[in-house]
C-alpha cells in the first residue's frame, strides 16, 4: 500500500521500509525547538533525567520571542533560565534580543529547517515548516525535554486529508484566505490527528510566504502537520537560505487518503474568521458593517516580507482612520531590515501605524496591543479564541494583511480595493 | 487505580487559552497556574473544585496553543481525570506525558452533566455515573502509554528504560 508524503518521511526517520496510519513509531529528530514560555518548563523536566546533557548542540533551537524584550520581571526570569541553559549546553542556535525573530519565521530564514526533516517544537505553530516539505509538529514541554535529551520522539503515524489546489488566486487573495477558507470548510477539528497534504497545480502560483501561512494554520484545523510538495520554488528558497542537504520525498501515486478536497483558488475571495473560532469564516462581501478599534499586522502567520509589502501597498499615501490603533510587527530582524530598505516602514509610519520590534506579543495577549472590554481587532494572527488578545469581552477577526490594512484606513472590516 | 469525584462539564473546543490564559504564562509554577485554571471560561471553577474532581467535555478539548501549562494547571488544581468526546492532539500527548489521566469516550461525554458523581476505573476503562446509575466503556490506553502514566510522566519512563 502506498504511503503519503508524511508517512514516507516518518518511515525514513524511524528506519523502517514502510509505516501505516495508526502505527506507533520512534523517530530520529533533526531539530527540537522551544521558546521563552515553553522552554523553562522543559528545562525543569530535563532536571529529572538521570543522564546529563543534550543529544546535539546544533540540533536544538531556542528562540526568545513571546514576551521579549521582556515585558515584566517573571518573563525576564524565564529568559534568564533559558539563556543560562543555552550557555551551559553550548546550544548554537540560541536566539535572543538583537538576533531573534518570531520562531517560525526565523528558523526557515536561518536555514535550520529543510525538506525531509523531522522537527518537533514546543509551540503549536511548529507545523509551519511543512511549507518546505518537512514533517514538523507542535508538542509540549515534556516532549521537547525528551527530544533535547534523546534526539528521538514517539509518534502515532497519521492518516491524511488531501487538498488538491487548482487555479490561480485573484489579486487580493493570499495564503491566509486559502487556509481560512479550508478551516471554514472542515472546521477546527476537521483534520484532528491527521496530516493535511497540499498538492495540485495551483501550488505553483503560491509564494513561499503564502505556503508558510497555510502550513502554519494546519493546527487551527486540528492537523498534526500540513505539508507541501517540494517544487523548484521551494528548492530555490532553501538553497538561498541553507547549506544543508535536502531530502525530497513525495507521496506514492497509490497513497491512501481519508478524504480529498479540490479547491479552485480562482473562486476564493478575501475571507475573515469571526469570533471566537477560526472556523467561523465569512467572505469579505458577507461581513456587514463591523467597526473596529485596532489592527495587528504580524505574527508567525503573517509577519513576513510579502505580508508587509501588500499591507504597505494599501497604506501607502493613506491615513489610518482616526481612533484606530494600527500595529505592524515584522517577524524577524531581517524582515525588519528588508522592510526598512524597501521603504515599507516609512509607508506604515506616515500612514499613522506603529512599527514594533519582532515579537509574538499581541497575538497571544502577552503585551504590545492588549484589547480592552468590548474592543474589536482585525488581526493577521491565527487564533480568535475568547480572551486570546485581552479582555474576555473583546473580539478578534482574523484576516489577511490586505484586509487588515484596508480596514485600518476605513475603521471597519473592509475589502482591499484598487 | 480509580478516580472518583464531582464533574465540571464543558462544551466543544475548550482551548488552552481559556484553560490557562497567556497573561499567566510568565510563571511555570503549577500552584500559581492552578489558581487561574479555567478562569476565562468558568470563573468559579477554582473556588469550587475539590481534589479528585473530574472535567468532562465535548469534542476537541485542549485545542490551540501547545502550552503544557494547561494540563499542568488542571492536574495541580486537583482534577483526577479528564473525559472528552475527543481531545486535540497536542493536549492529548501533554496530558499523558505529565501523567494526567485522560479518556476519550463520546458516550460518557453525552451522558454526564455538571455536578454528577463519577467514578473511573483506569485499569478497565469503565466509567460509572453514580448519580444517574449509568456506565460507559472508555477507550483503554495502549500499553506503552499506560507505562508512561504509571511512571508518572515521560521522563521517569525514559529513565526506567
Amino acid at each position: 500500500m502506498g504511503m503519503t508524503m508524511t508517512q514516507k518521511i516518518l518511515a525514513a526517520a524511524a528506519g523502517l521500509p514502510e509505516v501505516k496510519a495508526g502505527q506507533l513509531i520512534e523517530a530520529d529528530l533533526d531539530l527540537v525547538l522551544g521558546n521563552d514560555i515553553t522552554t523553562p518548563v522543559a528545562i525543569h523536566e530535563m532536571d529529572k533525567f538521570t543522564t546529563e546533557g543534550v543529544f546535539h548542540k546544533d540540533k536544538i533551537a531556542l528562540v526568545m520571542d513571546h514576551f521579549v524584550p521582556n515585558k515584566d520581571i517573571k518573563s525576564a526570569q524565564h529568559c534568564k533560565c533559558v539563556r543560562e541553559f543555552a550557555c551551559k549546553h553550548e546550544i548554537s542556535n540560541y536566539f535572543d534580543v538583537g538576533e531573534m525573530g518570531i520562531e517560525h519565521a526565523l528558523l526557515p530564514e536561518k536555514g535550520l529547517t529543510v525538506a525531509g526533516d523531522v522537527i518537533i517544537g514546543a509551540d503549536s505553530h511548529t507545523c509551519t515548516y511543512g511549507a518546505l516539505g518537512a514533517f514538523s509538529t507542535g508538542v509540549g514541554s515534556t516532549d521537547m525535554a525528551a527530544g533535547m535529551a534523546t534526539g528521538k520522539a514517539w509518534f502515532k503515524v497519521p492518516s491524511a486529508i488531501k487538498f488538491n489546489l487548482v487555479g490561480k488566486p485573484s489579486k487580493w487573495v493570499s495564503g491566509k484566505d486559502v487556509i481560512l477558507h479550508i478551516i471554514g470548510m472542515i472546521g477546527v477539528d476537521g483534520a484532528l490527528y491527521k496530516s493535511m497534504e497540499f498538492t495540485g497545480e495551483g501550488i505553483a502560483s503560491l509564494s513561499m510566504d503564502d505556503r508558510f501561512t497555510i502550513a502554519n494554520m494546519a493546527i487551527e484545523a486540528g492537523g498534526k502537520n500540513g505539508i507541501f510538495p517540494v517544487d523548484d520554488r521551494a528548492i530555490a528558497y532553501m538553497k538561498a537560505h541553507s547549506r544543508r542537504g535536502l531530502k525530497v520525498y513525495g507521496a506514492d501515486p497509490d497513497a491512501v487518503y481519508d478524504e480529498t478536497y479540490t479547491i479552485d483558488l480562482s473562486t476564493l475571495k478575501p475571507t475573515v474568521a469571526f469570533p471566537h473560532l477560526p472556523e467561523n469564516t465569512r467572505t469579505i462581501d458577507q461581513v456587514g458593517d463591523i467597526k473596529i478599534d485596532q489592527v495587528v499586522i504580524g505574527s508567525c502567520t503573517n509577519g513576513r516580507l510579502d505580508d508587509l509589502r501588500v499591507a504597505a501597498k494599501i497604506l501607502q499615501g493613506k491615513k489610518v482612520a482616526k481612533g484606530i490603533r494600527c500595529i505592524v510587527i515584522p517577524a524577524t530582524q531581517k524582515i525588519y531590515l528588508d522592510a526598512m530598505e524597501e521603504g515599507l516602514l516609512k509607508a506604515f509610519i506616515e500612514a499613522g501605524a506603529i512599527v514594533s520590534a519582532p515579537t509574538c506579543g499581541p497575538c497571544l495577549g502577552g503585551y504590545m496591543g492588549i484589547l480592552a472590554e468590548g474592543e474589536r481587532c482585525v488581526s493577521t494572527t491565527n487564533r480568535n479564541f475568547v480572551g486570546r488578545m485581552g479582555h474576555i469581552e473583546s473580539e478578534i477577526y482574523l484576516a489577511s494583511p490586505a484586509v487588515a490594512a484596508a480596514s485600518a484606513i476605513t475603521g471597519k472590516i473592509s475589502a482591499p480595493i484598487e | 487505580m480509580k478516580a472518583n469525584g464531582t464533574v465540571f462539564k464543558y462544551g466543544d473546543n475548550v482551548d488552552t487559552d481559556v484553560i490557562i490564559p497567556a497573561r499567566y504564562l510568565n510563571s511555570s509554577d503549577p500552584k500559581e497556574l492552578a489558581a487561574h485554571c479555567m478562569e476565562d471560561i468558568d470563573k468559579e471553577f477554582v473556588n469550587k473544585v475539590s481534589p479528585g474532581d473530574l472535567i468532562v467535555a465535548d469534542k476537541n478539548f485542549g485545542c490551540g496553543s501547545s502550552r503544557e501549562h494547561a494540563p499542568i494547571a488542571i492536574k495541580a488544581a486537583g482534577v483526577s481525570c479528564v473525559i472528552a468526546e475527543t481531545f486535540a492532539r497536542i493536549f492529548y500527548r501533554n496530558a499523558i506525558n505529565i501523567g494526567l489521566p485522560i479518556i476519550e469516550c463520546p458516550e460518557a461525554a453525552k451522558g454526564i452533566e455538571s455536578g454528577d458523581e463519577v467514578e473511573v476505573d483506569f485499569d478497565s476503562g469503565l466509567i460509572t455515573n453514580k448519580t444517574k446509575g449509568t456506565t460507559f466503556q472508555g477507550q483503554a490506553f495502549p500499553e506503552f502509554m499506560q507505562k508512561i502514566i504509571k511512571a508518572e510522566g515521560l521522563i521517569n519512563y525514559i529513565n526506567q528504560k
